[in-house]
């Protein structure tokens, strides 16, 4: 029997625009991850030497936030020495992936208490800034048929006869309940002010949530992706779809997650290291899992990813009680929902990315503080988070309500 | 005594004089034999101010010969890779030399004959229309192998390079001087040298002179390097932009990308071996392979004549009939005039005929808005052509092209009312696309002078033209259609009479499979999109829309009723059913001929005609991808092998290239018969007995390629 891996807190930053007029742009990376281990440390008065490793998903892990960002972040926020740190990457499921790994570093009895999360300031380093073959490599782009994501987002809509005021309406609910919830102080046992070096708050709650929203509004937006498909992108994607005729581009800044700076931090240790440090555990971790499916389409693997999990975990659908899927696209979220057949009511509950924006690499872990709380606050079990990952992977985790 | 002759004069500077044998200077053995002595006599001389490379040829240098590189397979290629860096390494030798190196270019220099030029430190032309530089190989599914794509992209920069390399555009001197791919032009051929001797001398105490500015200190390639943002965003965007073209069925250009991307990646000499070991993966490819059968040797064999029967002297006409100023008629009539050909262009009434000749004012027109002509030009094309009404006016015409109608008695009164009008030795021409030259040369008083030229739509740009020998149709009557249609700077190619002839009969077998597999069920976007898939310009339910499924239909009825063919002679009845039913029952008899086609058309774009998918489309249905595409081009391909086995088509060549320029056929093929030798005879027989297994009898391969390929022979 392997351990439990025990959620023992989850916090993150607010979110904001990832701009230069974002108000988290003063922020280094280094000082926004190190407020929230120092945090951490603070609520529980954690001995920091019992801490083995600090996992953090960051998808450019160059300038700001290159040199294992993770290690300087543990350094910088004044950690034990002992403390190892590392930065990963598996695009948007960066996070998710730290704490799968974390979770798995605890359940195999290999470590103890475990930080996981992830780091993105994406006005300091913006998309793209890491290259890569991805998108890059002419050799790779033209044999792997790679087009930007937004035009996949575009084709899954497209496929599904979703029109532009389908995936508007979709963005529309995900301000209203973003916003609700912030509102009703949802997030505020997660959120973290952001705090300078007079403690005086740069910060204080998610600030991206645009909550006068209005279809009308929606549908004046431009599409964001119809250019870059005119230049040979639809007809790339188009070559593998020859059922379809052409690419409705329904995508919008509207409809799309936010471009965002944000930080996440959750702890995941063993029964033993509770008893040990005097913490109650919050949550666990029940399963997770990745996979990968089309690539050029690149946007479909979450429902797959989520039925894996499912499989691994030994459940099914009726066992989750609330569903969370990262809003990249609407389309992404409306085709998750679709693939599994469940309940918008119970799906993304307190809205997602399109409202709040995601933080690259550190979405992932953001979501265990977001449904945490819910399930905490609506004295439900378990929920399942999702997210689709470039290159046509997608991830999934159980995390179950103690 | 060396086919490069070495002169050193007084002043310390060798002129390297290539004078190979054979008409042209070429990469070959004998180039490699000369290269290797001339660099090492270069490299051992102990006092060298300067290196000249000229050439007694009319052309500077022709590049890498073609002979060789379609003999090499794919177990050959670690040989022909060791000979390849050793070639191309003499090129960095030249460029490594102590002097400063001239190319003194008084002809031609494409392909490895630029990629001499460009590995010298300063190119010197003479402003001639004989001289063109470019590195044309993409054309052939090659890249410039010998340092091209590199030097190129370092010289110009990632973005100016890129047209030249992925399009192979060629260019002038003056264009290429102001274009940064020479130096300077001179105006005289004989200025050259004592040019090229003067810049040397001038570089005296100059030592950056010798050095090409990749190995000069602190070099950065114009417009950065990788690392530019906008150069980064260049090599993520050309990919995508270059697939639209090519849809990946071309490797070469996809090749040439990634070269010239990794020029500005990584070291000079590093990128070299990059290109190399690129270029070797394209040699033995069969897309290569095809590519320079046609567009090279087979093109050159058309061109040059190959099907113009021999002993007849060249012939050229001087004054032209049109008959018929419809939209064939008038783009007869413009490309004759624009050859300098005097026109005689007759419709019913003079209105029709001015109509006709306008079309001429109206291309001018453009031309002179594109600044390719300006109004005298204009002026004297249009002076070349009489629109008329009256048969009188095309007396002594040494050639007269019929465009009317196609209905047989309408064609056999014009002949039987005006053939009179022709010259002595005059000979009668018929643009029909779907009747028999043989039939229409019955109303004919002499049928050995009557013979069939079929031009493609529009005439203008189209550029081949479909010569059909009836039964009678004489020999100088042939050389004489050949030598106009070369005389209007087209290509012709020479069939015998058959039903639809070549190119027609070839190209609707495709269309008509496509009604075929629309009518079994298969979704009609699929069927489309998959001709575009397979490289067809566009999908041929697309092009039946456009060509019309009502003339089509039309076609079929009068051929049945004239007994030319009968009703149950049908591959594809299921195909015929359904364009009878959309043009009979619904009238969707195309774009333009009815109420839409398999498309319905609006302002906002076409959509797959709705009650398209009522009739026929079921979604159960089952048919792989590369099915519909083979179904589709192999249409083509048996359709054009029955050509060959029939005695339609007289040569290979003419197969291909026919297919090629006049059909639409993907250039990757190299032509339809082409196509078979690539793939594989056997490979082929036996994807056509599958086909024929699961879609009918009608892909049965025709007997000609099992006796090839018990010959051991390809189709040539």
């Amino acid at each position: 029997m392997t351990n439990q891996a025990y959620i023992y807190d989850a916090i993150r930053t607010p979110r904001s625009k990832g701009k230069k007029d974002g108000s988290l742009h003063e922020v280094k990376p280094i000082e926004l991850g190190a407020g929230l281990l120092r945090e951490l440390q603070q609520r529980h008065q954690l001995d920091t030497a019992y801490v083995d490793d600090v996992m953090l998903g960051c998808t450019q892990p160059v300038g700001d936030q290159g040199a294992d960002v993770a290690k300087s972040i543990v350094q910088f926020a004044g950690w034990d020495e002992s403390v190892a740190g590392v930065q990963m990457d598996r695009f948007c499921a960066s996070g998710l992936e730290a704490v799968n790994s974390a979770a798995q570093n605890v359940m195999s009895g290999w470590n103890q208490l475990m930080v996981a999360g992830g780091i993105e300031c994406m006005s300091r380093v913006p998309m793209g800034s890491a290259g890569g073959a991805f998108g890059g490599d002419p050799e790779y782009v033209m044999s792997q048929r790679f087009v930007a994501q937004g035009i996949g987002a575009d084709m899954i809509a497209t496929l599904e006869g979703w029109s532009r005021e389908d995936v508007d309406a979709y963005a529309l609910q995900s301000q209203h309940r973003a916003s609700f919830a912030r509102d009703s102080g949802y997030f505020d046992k997660s959120v973290v002010p952001v705090k300078d070096v007079n403690g005086l708050t740069i910060l204080e709650k998610d600030n991206f949530i645009k909550p006068n929203t209005t279809m009308e509004g929606l549908a004046g937006l431009n599409a964001s992706f119809e250019k870059l498909g005119a230049m040979g992108m639809d007809d790339m994607l188009l070559s593998k779809y020859p059922e379809v005729q052409s690419i409705n581009h329904v995508h919008t800044p509207g409809n799309s997650s936010g471009i965002v700076d944000g930080a996440s931090a959750v702890l995941i240790g063993s029964e033993q290291a509770g008893r040990d440090l005097g913490l109650t555990p919050r949550g666990r971790i029940v399963a997770g899992a990745v996979t990968s499916t089309e690539p050029s389409i690149m946007l479909i693997g979450p429902g797959p990813a989520a039925q894996k999990c499912l499989k691994i975990a030994g459940l099914k659908k009726s066992d989750i009680d609330l569903w969370e899927i990262n809003e990249a696209f609407a389309s992404v979220a409306l085709r998750y929902m679709k693939d599994l057949n469940i309940d918008p009511e119970i799906t993304n509950v307190n809205g997602g990315a399109i409202a709040l924006g995601h933080p690259l690499g550190a979405t992932g872990a953001i979501l265990v503080s977001t449904m945490l709380d819910e399930l905490e606050r609506r004295g439900l079990k378990r929920a399942m988070l999702s997210l689709c990952v470039g290159g046509g992977m997608g991830i999934s985790t159980i995390i179950e309500r103690l | 005594m060396s086919v490069f002759n070495y002169d050193k004069d007084n002043n310390d500077i060798v002129t390297i004089t290539m004078n190979m044998t054979g008409p042209v200077n070429a990469m070959n053995a004998e180039y490699n034999d000369a290269m290797r002595t001339t660099i090492e006599r270069l490299e051992a001389e102990p006092a060298l101010t300067g290196v000249i490379f000229a050439s007694t040829k009319k052309t500077f240098f022709a590049g890498g010969d073609l002979n060789d590189l379609v003999q090499v397979e794919a177990d050959q290629i670690e040989d022909f890779f060791k000979e390849g860096v050793e070639t191309k390494n003499f090129l960095r030798r030249i460029e490594k030399l102590p002097a400063p190196v001239v190319a003194a270019i008084n002809g031609a220099a494409l392909g490895g004959g630029f990629e001499i030029c460009l590995s010298c430190n300063y190119r010197i032309a003479w402003d001639s229309k004989a001289v063109i530089v470019g590195l044309p190989e993409v054309g052939l599914g090659l890249l410039p192998g010998a340092g091209g794509v590199v030097r190129l992209t370092n010289l110009l920069g990632l973005e100016k390079a890129l047209p030249y390399l992925l399009e192979g555009k060629k260019i002038k001197a003056a264009k290429a001087l102001s274009e940064g791919l020479i130096n300077e032009t001179v105006d005289t051929v004989d200025e050259l040298v004592p040019r090229a001797k003067a810049w040397i001398l001038a570089q005296k105490g100059d030592d950056t002179a010798a050095l090409q500015p990749w190995d000069q200190k602190g070099f950065k390639v114009p417009g950065g390097n990788i690392k530019s943002p906008k150069v980064a965003q260049l090599a993520s965007m050309a990919p995508q932009q270059l697939m639209q073209k090519t849809r990946g069925l071309l490797p070469a250009p996809e090749r040439i990308l990634e070269t010239a991307v990794e020029a500005v990646t990584v070291d000079f000499d590093t990128a070299l071996r990059i290109e190399t070991r690129k270029f070797m993966s394209l040699v033995p490819s069969a897309v290569a392979k095809n590519m320079i059968t046609a567009f090279f040797f087979q093109m050159g064999q058309v061109n040059g004549g190959a099907s113009r029967p021999e002993g007849i002297e060249r012939s050229e006409v001087t004054k032209v009939g049109v008959i018929g100023a419809g939209m064939m008629g008038q783009g007869i009539a413009n490309v004759s005039a624009m050859a300098g050909i005097e026109v005689v262009l007759k419709d019913v009434s003079l209105e029709a005929a001015e109509k006709g000749k306008a079309y001429t004012a109206k291309l001018m027109d453009k031309a002179i808005q594109r600044g390719r002509a300006d109004e005298a030009k204009k002026e004297s094309v249009l002076n070349l052509i009489k629109a008329t009404d009256q048969d009188t006016d095309l007396a002594g015409c040494d050639l007269i092209i019929e465009a009317v109608f196609e209905k047989m008695e309408l064609k056999h009164q014009i002949t039987r009312s005006t053939e009179g009008q022709l010259a002595e030795d005059g000979v009668w021409g018929s643009n029909t696309s779907t009747l028999p030259i043989t039939q229409l040369a019955e109303a004919s008083a002499n049928p050995e002078k009557f013979i069939g030229i079929h031009f493609f739509s529009p005439v203008d740009k189209m550029p081949l033209v479909e010569i059909i020998c009836g039964e009678k149709t004489s020999d100088e009557t042939l050389a004489k259609a050949f030598d106009f249609v070369r005389q209007i700077r087209k290509t012709p190619i020479v069939v015998n009479d058959s039903l639809g002839f070549f190119t027609s009969r070839t190209f609707t077998s495709q269309l008509n499979e496509a009604a075929q597999m629309v009518a079994e069920g298969i979704n009609p976007l699929r069927v489309d999109n998959l001709g575009k898939a397979i490289g067809m310009p566009v999908g041929p339910l697309t092009i039946y829309d456009e060509i019309s499924m009502r003339l089509g239909m039309e076609i079929r009825e009068t051929q049945i009723s004239q007994g030319l063919i009968s009703a149950d002679d049908d591959l594809r009845p299921l195909a015929t059913d359904l364009i009878n039913t959309l043009v009979k029952e619904y009238n969707h008899g195309g774009r333009y001929h009815g109420d839409g086609g398999f498309y319905e058309y609006s302002d906002a774009g076409k959509i797959i005609w709705p009650k398209l998918h009522e009739l026929y489309y079921k979604p159960e249905l089952k048919v792989s991808d590369d099915d519909i595409k083979d179904r589709l081009l192999f249409s083509n391909v048996i359709e054009s092998l029955k050509c060959l086995q029939e005695g339609v088509l007289r040569s290979v060549a003419d197969g291909n290239i026919g297919s090629l320029l006049g059909i639409g056929a993907p250039t990757w093929t190299g032509g339809y018969l082409q196509f078979v030798n690539t793939y594989g005879l056997q490979r082929f027989i036996d994807r056509c007995d599958e086909l024929a297994e699961k879609y009918g009898d009608r892909f049965k391969t025709p007997a000609i390629v099992a006796e090839k390929l018990e010959a051991g022979e390809l189709f040539n």
